[in-house]
C-alpha cells in the first residue's frame, strides 16, 4: 500500500482511539478534572508519567543529538531520568500525602501566603509555556513531513484533539489518552531500533548491540564508530569534549529541573495511596528508561549507517565515496524537506564528508582534491525519523514512527495545559480572587482556562517566538531554581518560613533569568545581550543551560539565612509538616 | 513530635541519603568525575565509564527508587505509620 495512505490510516486510527477513551472518560467533578478522582493504578501512572514527560524532544531529539554529540550528550540522559529519583524520594510521596491539587496550592499553604503562591503559579506557568510551544511545533513538523499537510493545518488538527480529551476529560480523559500514548510511541521507537541492531550486531536488543560486535566481524560497534569517525577528522564519538564543570552542571540542572516541573508532579496526586506514589515514579521511571537506554544505541548506529553510506571504502581512496545519482532513496525523501542538503563543491560527483573545520585533517583533504564538507546540511532531528528508512523496513514502520511521534509530542502538550489550566482556575481564580466560587462553575471555569490554553499554545506553536529553541533552557532553570528548593525546604526544613522560601524563590528565579539573559539576550530579544555568549565571558565558566543548578544553591541559601533572621512558622505550619512526613492518615484529595 | 515519629524519620533519612550517595556515585562520579580512568576498563565495545553514562546510570536509577519504596513501606509498618 502506498505510504501516505498507510500513514493516514495508522495515525488516523490512534486518533480515533483518543478520542474514544475522551468519551469514555469524562471528567464530572473538580477532583476528576484535576486528579483523576486520585484512582488512578500506580503502573498506570507510571505509563502515563512516562508519555507526559516523553515529549517531542525524547521520541524526536534526543537520539540525533547523541548521534552528533556521543559522550557529551550523557547529560540529557542522566540528567532527564536522574531527576526521577529526587522525585520519588524527595516530593511525590510527601506531596501525595498533602493531598491537594496543585503544586502552587501546596506551596501557598506551606508558606501561609498568597504571595509565595502567586509566584510559584508564574514560575509553573512561564515554564510550562515556554514547554507546550515546543510540542505544538513538533506536532506541525511531524504532519508536514509525513502528511504531507501544511504546517498550520497540522497544529490545527493537534489543537483539535488535544482539546476534544483534555477540556472534556481533564486529569482523567488525559491519563486514560496518555497510557495509549505510551504504548504507541514505546513500539513505534523500539521496533526500528530492534532491527537496525539486528542488522548491524546480530543483537536483537539494543541496549547489547550498543556495546556488542559488528556483525561478521570481531570489531566492537562503538570502536569501529570511533575510528570511522576520526578517520574523517572528527572528534572520537565516545571522548569527551566539553568541560567537566559544565557537564555536572548541566546534569544536576536537568535532574532538579525535571523534578521540579509541575507537570510531571501532579501526575503523583491521581494514584491512591502514599505507597502508591512511591511505586509509581519507578514504573514510570522503568517506562522511560525503555526508550532512554535504547536512545544511545539508536544515535551511535545511525551516525555509523549514515557515515559509511557516504564513505564506503578507505579515506582518500577517489572510489570510496557516494556517487551523488546512486545516493539512497532516503536521502532524497529528507532532500525535499530542506532538512538535508548536500552541494557538490569539487564538482566530481560524488560526496564528501568529513570535518572541514579541523585544519589539519583539512589540509589532508585538500590533497585528495576535496574542497569542504559536502553535506553542507543534516538536521539532527531526522535521525529517529529516518531510522526506518535507512533499515529498508517496511511502509507500516514508518507510517508507525509518525504516529509515535505524534504521541509523544500530544501527550507532552496535554499534561503541560493541564498544569496551567489548573493553575488559572484553582490557584487563581478559586485560591485568590473567587474563594466561594462553586464546584461546578470552577469546572466550568477549568475546562474554560483549558481551551484558552490550547488556543495560546497553539497560537505561538503557529507563530513560534524567535528564541522557542532556547526556552527550554529557561524552563528546566525555573523549575529547578525556584519551584524544587519550594518544595524539598517545605517537606524537610520545619524552620522554613514565609518570608525564607520567598526571597529564596524570587532569588533563585531572578538571578537565573537575569544570567541567562545576559548572555542569550533580554527576553531573547537578538542583539540585547550584554556580553558573548562563549566561555571566556562566562561566569566561572558555567553556561547558561547550566545555571539552574546554581540558582537553586542561591535559593536554599537565602531561605535558610533569612529564616535564621526571621520569625519560626507557626505551630499549625510546623504540625502540617509533621502530618505529611508519615503516610497515615492520608485520605481523599480535597480542593478545599 | 512523638518519639516514635522522630525515630521514623531518622530512619527515613538514614535511607534516603544511602540511595542518594549512589546516585550521586553512578552518575556524576563514575559518568562524569571519573570517565576517563574508568574507560581504561572495557565492557563489551564501551569504556566503564561511558557505558555508565549512557547506560548504568539509568539502570542503577530504577533499582534505587524499588528499594526506596520497598524499604520504606517495611519502615511505614515498623513504625506503624502506615495507610489503612
Amino acid at each position: 500500500m502506498e505510504l501516505q495512505t498507510l500513514t493516514y490510516i495508522v495515525v488516523g486510527t490512534t486518533f480515533a482511539l483518543y478520542i474514544g477513551i475522551a468519551i469514555w472518560a469524562r471528567a464530572s467533578t473538580t477532583g476528576e478534572f484535576y486528579v483523576a478522582g486520585k484512582g488512578i493504578h500506580p503502573v498506570a501512572n507510571g505509563m502515563a508519567t512516562a508519555a507526559d514527560w516523553m515529549s517531542a524532544a525524547s521520541f524526536i531529539s534526543m537520539a540525533g543529538l547523541i548521534a552528533f554529540k556521543g559522550y557529551d550528550a550523557s547529560v540529557y540522559l542522566m540528567g532527564w531520568t536522574g531527576g526521577y529519583v529526587l522525585l520519588a524520594m524527595l516530593l511525590a510521596p510527601y506531596l501525595r500525602k498533602f493531598g491537594k491539587f496543585t503544586v502552587p496550592e501546596f506551596i501557598g499553604e506551606r508558606y501561609y501566603s498568597q504571595t509565595a503562591r502567586i509566584v510559584a503559579v508564574i514560575c509553573l506557568i512561564v515554564a510550562s509555556i515556554t514547554y507546550v510551544i515546543g510540542q505544538m511545533k513538533g506536532v506541525g513538523v511531524a504532519f508536514g513531513r509525513f502528511l504531507e499537510v501544511d504546517f498550520h493545518t497540522g497544529v490545527m488538527v493537534g489543537m483539535g484533539i488535544v482539546f476534544i480529551y483534555a477540556v472534556l476529560g481533564g486529569m482523567k480523559g488525559i491519563t486514560y489518552t496518555q497510557i495509549a500514548q505510551y504504548c504507541v510511541l514505546i513500539f513505534a521507537y523500539t521496533v526500528p531500533a530492534i532491527f537496525i541492531s539486528l542488522q548491524l550486531t546480530d543483537n536483537p536488543l539494543p541496549q547489547l548491540g550498543l556495546i556488542g560486535e559488528m556483525a561478521g566481524s570481531g570489531t566492537h560497534m562503538l570502536e569501529k564508530l570511533d575510528h570511522v569517525l576520526v578517520d574523517l577528522g572528527f572528534a572520537e564519538y565516545t571522548a569527551q569534549k566539553g568541560s567537566s564543570l559544565n557537564m555536572a552542571l548541566l546534569t544536576l540542572s536537568l535532574m532538579i529541573g525535571t523534578a521540579g516541573l509541575p507537570h510531571v508532579i501532579i501526575r503523583f496526586f491521581t494514584v491512591p495511596k502514599v505507597r502508591d506514589a512511591r511505586y509509581s515514579a519507578g514504573w514510570a521511571l522503568l517506562f522511560i528508561a525503555i526508550l532512554y537506554t535504547t536512545a544511545p544505541a539508536v544515535g551511535s548506529m545511525a551516525r555509523l549507517n549514515l557515515t559509511e553510506t557516504i564513505q564506503t571504502g578507505p579515506v582518500g581512496d577517489p572510489a570510496a565515496n557516494l556517487v551523488f545519482d546512486e545516493r539512497p532513496q532516503w536521502f532524497r525523501n529528507w532532500e525535499k524537506t530542506g532538512l538535508l542538503a548536500f552541494e557538490d563543491k569539487n564538482g566530481d560527483g560524488r560526496i564528501q564528508y568529513y570535518n572541514d573545520k579541523n585544519p589539519e585533517f583539512a589540509a589532508r583533504a585538500e590533497a585528495w582534491g576535496w574542497k569542504g564538507n559536502e553535506m553542507v546540511k543534516v538536521d539532527r532531528d531526522i535521525m529517529v525519523l529516518a531510522n526506518p528508512e535507512i533499515a529498508r523496513l517496511p511502509n507500516w514502520v514508518i507510517a508507525l514512527v509518525a504516529a509515535g511521534g505524534l504521541a509523544a509530542a500530544l501527550s507532552t502538550a496535554a499534561g503541560l495545559l493541564l498544569a496551567i489550566s489548573s493553575a488559572i482556575s484553582h490557584d487563581l481564580l478559586k485560591g485568590v480572587f473567587m474563594p466561594h466560587i462553586s464546584e461546578r462553575r470552577e469546572l466550568m471555569a477549568g475546562r474554560l482556562a483549558m481551551a484558552g490554553a490550547i488556543a495560546v499554545a497553539g497560537y505561538l506553536g503557529m507563530n513560534p517566538p524567535g528564541f522557542a529553541a532556547q526556552v527550554v533552557a529557561l524552563a528546566f532553570g525555573l523549575a529547578a531554581s525556584s519551584i524544587f528548593p519550594a518544595l524539598m525546604m517545605g517537606i524537610f526544613y520545619k524552620k522554613m518560613n514565609r518570608a525564607g522560601a520567598v526571597l529564596g524563590m524570587l532569588t533563585g528565579l531572578l538571578s537565573t533569568l537575569v544570567y541567562i539573559f545576559v548572555y542569550k539576550g533580554w527576553f531573547f530579544m537578538p542583539g540585547t545581550n550584554n556580553l558573548p555568549d562563549n566561555a571566556d565571558n562566562w561566569l566561572f565558566s558555567i553556561q547558561p543551560e547550566s545555571f539552574g543548578a546554581v540558582g537553586a544553591l542561591l535559593n536554599f541559601s537565602v531561605a535558610i539565612v533569612v529564616s535564621k533572621f526571621t520569625q519560626a512558622p507557626p505551630e499549625h505550619i510546623q504540625h502540617l509538616v509533621e502530618s505529611i512526613r508519615v503516610p497515615k492518615g492520608a485520605g481523599q484529595a480535597s480542593g478545599h | 513530635m512523638t518519639n516514635k515519629a522522630g525515630e521514623y524519620w531518622k530512619a527515613n533519612i538514614r535511607l534516603v541519603t544511602t540511595l542518594l550517595i549512589i546516585w550521586f556515585m553512578v552518575s556524576f562520579l563514575f559518568g562524569i568525575i571519573l570517565v576517563e580512568p574508568l574507560n581504561t576498563i572495557r565492557i563489551g565495545g564501551a569504556g566503564l565509564g561511558f557505558w555508565f553514562a549512557q547506560q548504568g546510570s539509568i539502570f542503577t536509577f530504577l533499582i534505587l527508587i524499588f528499594i526506596y519504596a520497598v524499604r520504606m513501606n517495611a519502615l511505614d509498618r515498623k513504625f506503624d505509620v502506615h495507610e489503612d
